[in-house]
């Protein structure tokens, strides 16, 4: 997987975002649409299609998209 | 390991009783357009049931109790025993279970008792009921489940307000030498106890006069020491991790398959964690059942409401096979296995 193709899949479950809004760098607080609710998605989300548990820590600890993309990629393994 | 099979206890009914008064999340005042709808999106809670003040969970349990008897033609003066599942009892002490005793006429020798869990405790209480039945030889007994959640919520606290409904529920139990066995997996992990809390008025920090002082917690969170708070994504960590896992567990351990059973009855936490769990133990969406959408997380009463909302005319009808599983406060959760066969099962009752 690369990253264009996982921010696809994270634009695919966000209904309300453009496509083409995120980029490797985007910092998931820096979006309007973004809540608490996008937190449970992206877990429910990473945990269904990659089989990968991210925790709220995970998600307070880190800022972009990029980021995300390698814990993922890392726990893969 | 609490995994166990219960001999010898047949269920005979199941009713619900609910406040009448409807609270549609669309009218939830403390969120922007947007945000209703994502949030309702996501959790699948388009209403919910607010008993008005003054109304307990015990007085939903007695109207469901009082129509369950008379429906199944039970004299008060049979009931052996009285459970009560709850997180919102009448006081502090006594027991609500023995209230309940008095208040619906049954028999001094009836043996009451309250257990204090929530979204797992409906099968927590069905594994402590059938259990001590089986064991005493007690033939017609009660198990009353349920929450009035809202009177301990913030309506300040998006993370719960709009998340909780009330409801009580009763189901009856008896000594039946035929009956099929009723499997339970029991689970706990106090290291969690802070996920979901409400940190003031007991023992360990004593309700005082800061108990009720409302503070800012976040962007959307005003609540006091007294009101229930709830780590949301710590809760859809721990079941998303654990549940699927336990009932792996379970299906290994009994030897049986998804195609077993007719329903899998899930605690109504919030849809995206229950989609997130039915597709990782692979049920279809046929067999999974949701009330969440008309009456919220009800806490122990939601797997029963569900039975009685969705599943009235099949349990009814005919013999179903159950799988359910309640995870949630505490950390506690729980896996059952059951049959219902032929039971009564009134239209649930508004109050």
């Amino acid at each position: 997987m690369n990253i264009t193709k996982f921010i696809l899949v994270l634009e695919t479950e966000f209904e309300e975002l453009e496509p083409g809004t995120l980029k490797p760098d985007t910092n998931f607080r820096d979006l309007d649409e973004w809540s608490s609710m996008h937190a449970l998605i992206i877990i429910a989300l990473i945990d269904t299609d990659f089989n990968v548990s991210i925790t709220g820590e995970d998600l307070s600890n880190i800022e972009t998209v990029s980021q995300l993309f390698d814990i993922v990629i890392e726990r893969m393994k | 390991m609490a995994f166990f099979s219960v001999q010898n206890i047949s269920i005979r009914g199941i009713s619900a009783a609910v406040p009448s008064k409807i609270e549609a999340n669309i009218d939830y005042e403390y969120l922007s357009e947007k945000e209703k709808k994502l949030l309702i999106k996501t959790t699948g809670v388009e209403q919910k049931r607010r008993a008005p003040e003054g109304m307990t969970t015990s007085d939903l349990c007695f109207k469901a109790a009082q129509k369950l008897l008379f429906d199944l033609k039970w004299n008060p003066s049979e009931i052996e025993a009285l459970i009560f599942v709850s997180q919102s009892s009448d006081y502090y002490l006594p027991a609500t279970a023995i209230i309940l005793q008095d208040r619906l006429n049954f028999p001094k020798s009836c043996m009451a008792f309250d257990i204090g869990l929530g979204c797992s405790g409906y099968i927590y209480g069905l594994s402590v009921l059938s259990s001590i039945m089986n064991t005493a030889g007690l033939s017609k007994a009660l198990l009353m489940a349920g929450d009035v959640s809202t009177a301990t919520c913030s309506r300040e606290d998006k993370s719960t307000y709009p998340l909780f409904g009330d409801a009580g529920t009763v189901t009856a139990l008896e000594l039946n030498k035929k009956a099929k066995p009723i499997t339970f997996s029991l689970y706990s992990d106090g290291s969690g106890h802070k996920a979901i809390m409400i940190p003031h008025g007991g023992l360990r920090n004593k309700a005082s006069k800061n108990s009720f002082e409302k503070k800012e917690v976040s962007k959307g969170i005003v609540r006091a020491d007294f009101n229930l708070a709830l780590n949301g994504l710590d809760v859809f960590n721990f079941s998303i991790k654990e549940v699927p896992a336990a009932l792996k567990d379970f299906m290994e351990k009994t030897k049986q398959k998804n195609e077993d059973f007719n329903y899998f009855v899930m605690h109504q936490a919030n849809k995206l964690m229950n989609e997130t769990i039915r597709k990782k133990v692979k049920f279809e969406t046929e067999q999974v059942p949701y009330s969440i959408s008309k009456y919220g997380n009800t806490s122990s009463a939601s797997i029963p409401l569900t039975i009685v909302s969705e599943l009235q005319n099949q349990v009814k009808n005919k013999e179903i096979s159950i799988l359910m599983t309640g995870f949630g406060v505490g950390l506690s959760w729980a896996v059952a296995s059951l049959s219902l066969d032929k039971i009564t099962c009134p239209e649930i009752i508004e109050l």
